[in-house]
């Protein structure tokens, strides 16, 4: 008995030798090196917003909010994947997503936390942002926002890092990679891991427990933060199905963006025997229901105003169908979300490749598809705009929004990178419990 | 009977005093009652009390330096007491000469291009004639913009004004999304309001309730400054045709500084409305709607442009 434990142990200590964070080659520096000078491109757009105020951008009174809302939209929805992949289809019991678990949990902890930062730019007065805890009024969209995405912050970084403790045990005691830093950080992350029958039901358990808190909480997120729009009276927000429209538009980007992190992370990793084809092959099927759903929320925001054509509604959709928002309005339509179910419908495009760069225009669109829920409404108030300078009229983001906002892009893909690098991006104990390899291998004393 | 008639006067004092803001003035007036230096005149002056006793007090007792009174006397948060203001905007007086603008500019320590008044070019129907339309901001009964605001920067007070901390204001403008009327205009840069240092000190902190913070939202503030001292806002004043009436509810009566009008009479009799009513945001400015005008429409360069 105590030599079979032993034989299982050799098994798992053997996986986690596969599965071991590894050094990067010359591409994984370069793309390190990228996200550095982004970011610090960025942080001097910003500074350069501190010292003179949001005139630097090209917000101005009517086009209030700009691509940093629009951007901010966008790392929420990102971070619903989090809930999806490990919540939704736990609790389903689809077992091929364990591989994907870790990946998903980073892009949700990364996508929320620049969330949070994105916000923080876009304020007026982000030094007053205390006033939020001191004079918060709870009657606020703003102050639920606050609230529910800071819980769904704490829930999905628990899930990231309750599953990642057994692991980075099982990493301490391979012996590779012992840089100092790594032994301290592990010791201590490692939480005094031992593998024992009793902490595996622990972790099981808890797991359990917070893949089922998840799900209403990233309902949440999402639905609150369609509410900044659809609690106002403006054309184009002021709907019924906002909550119901984003969540759904958010999980299929999450999606989106598992795919394209599960293509790069097996190419740089070589991680072939873990996410295999036929994880592309599901992921893929996935995209397309989920890409369907939005399709049926999109055709319920668009054609049934449009039917209807109401004095105000009318002057906005017609700038998005004909006017000058139509060309990106029908690109992110047609690929971001028809030709992406066109494509993964087919077997074929349900390969690595072709899904990958599916999942890049699902991505590029959901970005662009925030613009055009935040911007071409705003420019149609009520009231119309008379009387202010031309450049009013119209909004086109300068440089340092851009930079700034891609800025915060690439801090989250930076976030995930420096993940990847430092701890095993597939779970091994339950890559190890899938394979029936015994990983409580430690009698209880 | 001199005793008696010190103690009946403090009563009187006392009583006044619990009476409000009209028995704060009337209490000025006896400010000096208690210096032992008057000399008492011999003329007797009959005054009524709040509560409606008319009591007699010797002439050298009477102060008619009233103290001029200041906002900041009484609670920013909560309004000017006895006041509920309310705007008429006569929509057929109206030729847009921009008047309006400029003394908001003016009052509100505004760079000429802006101001939180606004001149509309308006047309119900492509048969119906255009015209012009001022906008304030409407200072709603049901104000959407109050309710998003996180932070409390942005609350109605008593006496119907919406109002805006600019010391609380985190500058997430969220209420200019919300108000549908676009009444709402930002700080972006201090620049924009090309203020020299001296016209920037010299805008009182809070006086009026909407001050230039960077990175700030404003609006126009029905200038309560000029309200509770009786006086009209400089838009009101400025206009050349007595396009604005502004008034106090509770006295049912409004003025544009020509002529008063008694308030529910004329919006029953010039069948007054508000803008887009539908929404229910219950707006404290009525409009006269643009009938039997003053002057014949014409159309302004910046308005063809649009």
């Amino acid at each position: 008995m105590e030599s079979d434990f032993k034989k299982e142990h050799e098994k798992l200590l053997d996986l986690t030798k596969e599965l071991m964070p590894q050094k990067f080659g010359r591409t994984g520096v370069i793309w390190v090196i990228s996200l550095v000078v982004i970011i610090a491109i960025g942080l001097v757009a910003y500074i350069h917003q501190l010292s003179k105020g949001l005139i630097i951008t090209d917000m101005r009174d009517y086009s209030s909010w700009g691509i940093y809302i629009s951007n901010f939209v966008f790392f929420v929805a990102i971070s619903l994947v989090g809930s999806l992949i490990s919540a939704i289809l736990k609790l389903t019991h689809a077992g091929w997503r364990t591989p994907l678990t870790r990946i998903a949990e980073v892009i949700a902890v990364s996508a929320i936390a620049f969330a949070g930062l994105t916000i923080i730019v876009d304020m007026g007065r982000p030094d007053r942002m205390i006033n939020l805890f001191i004079h918060g009024r709870i009657q606020s969209p703003i102050i639920w926002d606050v609230l529910v995405v800071t819980t769904y912050l704490v829930i999905s970084t628990l899930l990231l890092f309750i599953p990642l403790v057994p692991d980075i045990a099982l990493c301490r005691e391979t012996g590779v990679n012992p840089s100092f830093w790594n032994k301290k950080i592990f010791k201590f992350l490692s939480l005094n891991w031992k593998g024992k029958k009793s902490q595996f039901f622990l972790v099981h358990k808890s797991i359990r427990i917070l893949a089922v808190l998840i799900i209403p909480v990233a309902l949440g997120i999402h639905t609150v933060t369609s509410w900044l729009f659809a609690t106002t009276f403006r054309s184009g927000w002021d709907s019924t199905n906002f909550g119901a429209y984003f969540v759904s538009g958010a999980f299929m980007l999450g999606a989106g963006a598992v795919i394209a992190a599960m293509f790069l992370i097996r190419r740089q990793y070589k991680l072939e025997n873990h996410i295999t084809d036929a994880h592309f092959d599901k992921m893929g099927k996935l995209l397309v229901l989920l890409s369907l759903v939005y399709l049926y929320f999109n055709i319920n925001e668009y054609l049934v105003p449009a039917y209807k054509m109401k004095h105000g509604e009318a002057e906005h959709l017609n700038d998005l169908f004909t006017g000058h928002f139509s060309l990106m309005f029908w690109s992110v339509q047609f690929f971001g979300m028809i030709l992406p179910i066109f494509v993964l419908i087919s077997k074929k495009g349900r390969k690595p490749l072709p899904a990958f760069l599916i999942s890049i225009m699902v991505i590029i669109g959901a970005w662009f598809k925030r613009f055009l829920i935040v911007t071409p409404t705003l420019l149609h108030p009520f009231v119309p705009i008379q009387n202010v300078p031309d450049a009013w009229k119209s909004y086109n983001p300068t440089w340092e929004e851009w930079s700034i906002a891609f800025a915060t892009l690439a801090g989250a893909c930076l976030l995930m990178t420096i993940f990847i690098r430092v701890f095993p991006i597939i779970p091994i104990w339950e890559t190890a419990e899938e394979r029936g390899i015994i990983v409580d291998t430690h009698e209880e004393k | 009977m001199i005793e008696e008639e010190t103690n009946s006067r403090r009563e009187f004092l006392e009583k006044s005093i619990v009476g409000g803001l009209t028995a704060l003035s009337a209490a000025s007036l006896f400010s000096s009652c208690h210096g032992d230096d008057v000399k008492e005149t011999g003329e007797k002056v009959k005054l009524l009390s709040p509560d409606g006793t008319i009591v007699e007090v010797d002439s050298a007792y009477i102060n008619t330096n009233i103290p001029e009174l200041h906002l900041s006397e009484h609670n920013i948060r909560e309004g000017v007491p006895g006041k509920k203001f309310v705007m008429v905007i006569d929509l057929s007086r109206c030729k847009n000469a921009r008047k309006c603008k400029e003394g908001c500019s003016k009052m509100h320590f505004l760079p000429k291009e802006r101001s939180y008044v606004k001149v509309e070019k308006m047309q119900d129907s492509e048969m119906a004639a255009p015209y012009w339309m001022p906008m304030t901001c409407f200072h709603c009964d049901n104000p959407p913009c109050t309710k998003v605001c996180p932070v409390d920067a942005t609350y109605k007070l008593s006496d119907g004004i919406v109002s805006i901390d600019n010391n609380r204001c985190i500058g997430c403008r969220f209420c200019m999304v919300a108000c549908p009327y676009s009444a709402r205009i930002f700080n972006w840069g201090e620049e924009l309001y090309g203020l020299n240092d001296a016209e920037a000190k010299a805008i009182p902190d809070h006086d009026a309730c909407s001050s230039h913070k960077l990175g700030t939202v404003e609006k126009c503030d029905f200038c309560p400054q000029m309200g509770e001292k009786n006086e009209l806002p400089d838009c009101v004043k400025a206009c050349p045709n007595g396009v604005f009436y502004f008034g106090n509810e509770y006295d049912d009566a409004v003025t544009n500084g020509d002529e008063t009008l008694q308030l529910s009479e004329l919006l029953k009799t010039k069948a007054a409305f508000r803008y887009l009513e539908e929404l229910g945001t219950k707006p404290r400015v009525y409009y006269l709607p643009p009938v039997n005008r003053l002057f014949p429409f014409k159309d302004s360069e910046e308005s063809k442009n649009s």
